[in-house]
């Protein structure tokens, strides 16, 4: 089975759970009076979810016929392109998600600005370095001084926040 | 109208929007130069500085600045490395790409830059005719209209994304749809399908699904498979073109700017296809001595497509400003940042914030102007920008979409949402699923439902489909503009199976 099929598989399942949740249990919260309205809060995700359901089982079913084609990358030979590095910097960016509050802005972003040029096979350090600490200077000061929204500099416990 | 137009113009002039103009367009014309990054990814990520600004004006100046600029980046790279970096512009490199092999790059970004001009230009002066006339109509419309008038936009977007494409089209759709429905909406005050998640009862952000619809996936695109641009050799000199070319294209771009215009109004088809069909239908009617030049460095071929995609660029706003239903992903992510700011766009914005309006216009030709004048001259420096190495270029797109995410909202769990769609998205692109109407789905979710409501309860029901004749007509065409394409494509089937093999 091709990709696009798994996909319309995985996305059937997620709007038969979406499907339930709205006729079968959202109702049941409903005030007493809210029921003689025409509408109700789960009326709207009822039709979506029908409707949904049926485009996911169109393709599910391959009843709209369609040619494959290959776009730019052939998932089927992901092996060929560079996976490594791309899932090396999707885990850099959960990394930088977690680390940006607790280590402060600008720790954490020449942290992942080298990082992710070294994943990229940058081993110019100074270089590195050098950029994404002048980078990560300039968007702090027009991120919070032009732009005025707080980003925390400094670890907390550095600046007793 | 006149009135409109000094007010616009004295909005748009001021020193500030007019350095917004400027800023816009050379930011869109050095982001949109890279390979890979396209309008939409640029516009999401300027998204963020436009809403801190505060002033809708002056962030849709800027945001349609670095529309127009991207369209001419994604043009010169097209042209100088045969490696488009937007879709719209790739016609442009059938024939500006041979004429910078022969020595005419100068040229050829002179054709690209003039045909842009004019097609922008022209699209903004039809902009400017249409879009009053279409407002007043629009303002007839009540919520049962519109209700069915976004249904009609929605599946107009999943009817022209071509063969085979349709349910795939139409699911996610859907799915934006659904998406916009987690959290807490206007109408009911009550938090629906958070799954108790604190962090979820305000929805999903519509930056952070922005950012990991279009930036990350494309981020990630140029990781996987670095495109082998090749070095933009050579000087690029002698920007003029002769009194000859310049006649022989001027009834192309004429041509063009008008029928680029009108597909650019259509929902769902957009800068691309007009570039594509512009490029086809120029060939096509061209004298049998041109027709041959065309794929080898042709003027006429170069100049089409070039205009096609700015008139369409500028038609797609007549939706949006008029009805308030963006037709194309980027419209939609500019609808987004108008409703951030607390502008609604749709009939009432030209009554009520004509400022806003008329000054979106007026920066268009201003924005034009400061693509031809300013651009062109600077384009040898900053086609530089192509050299930048791609370790240092990578990094920094990803930053910059966190970045986007995060000032959104201010909230680190947005930044793991963000990741987790993203690599969605991804999957999503390898099996070539359509990822704009789930964009747009998401943003007219909440519009939809509303005015769905708000329908059902003024007719205490869905008697509002029949009683209302023109309600019931934009639904027929909506479902005519899904089913006909499948039962098209099928009928064309049953008969090529009656028929042998030629040979």
């Amino acid at each position: 089975m091709a990709l696009d099929r798994w996909i319309a598989l995985v996305l059937l399942g997620i709007c038969l759970i979406y499907g339930y949740a709205a006729w079968f249990t959202m109702d049941d919260a409903l005030a007493p009076f809210m029921r003689r309205n025409p509408i109700w809060p789960s009326t709207f995700p009822k039709v979506l979810s029908v409707l949904a359901i049926v485009a996911a089982l169109v393709i599910l079913l391959g009843i709209e016929k369609s040619e494959q084609k290959i776009g730019d990358i052939d998932y089927r030979r992901l092996g060929d392109y560079k996976i490594g590095q791309a899932l090396m910097l999707l885990g850099l960016m959960v990394a930088y998600a977690l680390l940006l509050r607790p280590a402060g802005f600008l720790f954490s972003t020449v942290g992942f600005l080298v990082g992710g040029s070294f994943i990229l096979g940058e081993r110019r350090w100074i270089m590195m370095l050098l950029v994404s600490g002048i980078a990560t200077g300039i968007v702090w000061y027009l991120v919070q001084v032009v732009l005025g929204i707080f980003l925390r500099p400094l670890p907390g416990f550095l600046v007793g926040g | 109208m006149l009135e409109g137009l000094l007010i616009g113009l004295q909005t748009a002039l001021s020193l500030q929007n007019l350095l917004m103009v400027i800023g816009g367009c050379l930011i869109g014309t050095f982001i949109g130069m890279l390979p890979g990054l396209g309008p939409m990814s640029i516009i999401a990520i300027m998204i963020p500085v436009a809403i801190s600004m505060g002033d809708p004006s002056a962030a849709l100046i800027l945001l349609a600045g670095v529309y127009y600029g991207a369209i001419f980046g994604g043009s010169t790279s097209s042209i100088l490395l045969n490696a488009p970096g937007v879709a719209g512009t790739v016609a442009s490199s059938f024939d500006g790409y041979p004429m910078a092999r022969q020595g005419k790059a100068g040229k050829a970004l002179t054709i690209a830059a003039i045909a842009s001009f004019a097609g922008g230009t022209i699209g903004a002066l039809l902009l400017m005719v249409f879009a009053p006339m279409l407002s007043s109509v629009a303002l007839l419309f009540h919520s049962a209209e519109y209700f069915a008038l976004m249904v009609v936009g929605l599946s107009a977007i999943a009817a022209f994304a071509g063969t085979g494409q349709v349910a795939k089209a139409m699911l996610m759709t859907l799915l934006g749809l659904i998406m916009a429905t987690v959290g807490e909406g206007a109408l009911f005050n009550q938090p629906r399908f958070t799954m108790g998640l604190m962090d979820l009862q305000s929805g999903f952000g519509f930056i952070t699904l922005a950012m990991a619809m279009f930036a990350l996936p494309e981020a990630l695109f140029l990781v996987l498979k670095p495109k082998d641009a090749g070095s933009a050799d050579g000087e690029i000199k002698d920007l003029r073109i002769t009194r000859q070319e310049a006649k022989s294209i001027a009834p192309v771009i004429g041509r063009q700017s008008i029928q680029g215009f009108f597909i650019g109004v259509l929902p769902g088809a957009g800068a691309t296809i007009a570039s594509f069909l512009g490029y086809a239908v120029e060939r096509n009617i061209a004298p049998k001595k041109e027709q041959e030049e065309f794929g080898k460095g042709s003027i006429k071929g170069l100049a089409a497509p070039e205009t096609a995609n700015n008139a369409a660029c500028t038609g797609s706003f007549v939706p949006l400003l008029t009805l308030g239903i963006p037709g194309s992903g980027t419209t939609a992510i500019l609808l987004g940042a108008l409703i951030a700011l607390n502008v609604t766009p749709g009939p009432r914005l030209m009554l009520d914030e004509p400022q806003v309006f008329w000054a979106v216009i007026m920066s268009m030709f201003i924005g034009n102007l400061v693509l031809l004048i300013l651009n062109l001259p600077l384009i040898p420096y900053i086609a530089k920008v192509l050299s930048v190495p791609r370790n240092y270029l990578i990094p920094f797109i990803l930053f910059f979409t966190l970045m986007g995410a995060y000032i959104g909202q201010n909230n680190a769990t947005e930044l793991l949402l963000l990741v987790g769609f993203g690599i969605f998205a991804t999957i999503l692109r390898f099996a070539d699923y359509p990822l704009a109407p789930l964009l747009i789905g998401f943003i007219l979710g909440g519009m939809l439902e509303d005015n769905f409501s708000r329908s059902m309860q003024l007719y205490d029901g869905v008697s509002f489909i029949w009683e209302r004749p023109m309600t019931l007509g934009l639904l027929v065409i909506a479902i005519l503009l899904v089913i006909l394409p499948s039962y098209r494509a099928r009928r064309a089937k049953m008969r090529a199976q009656g028929v042998a093999d030629g040979d």
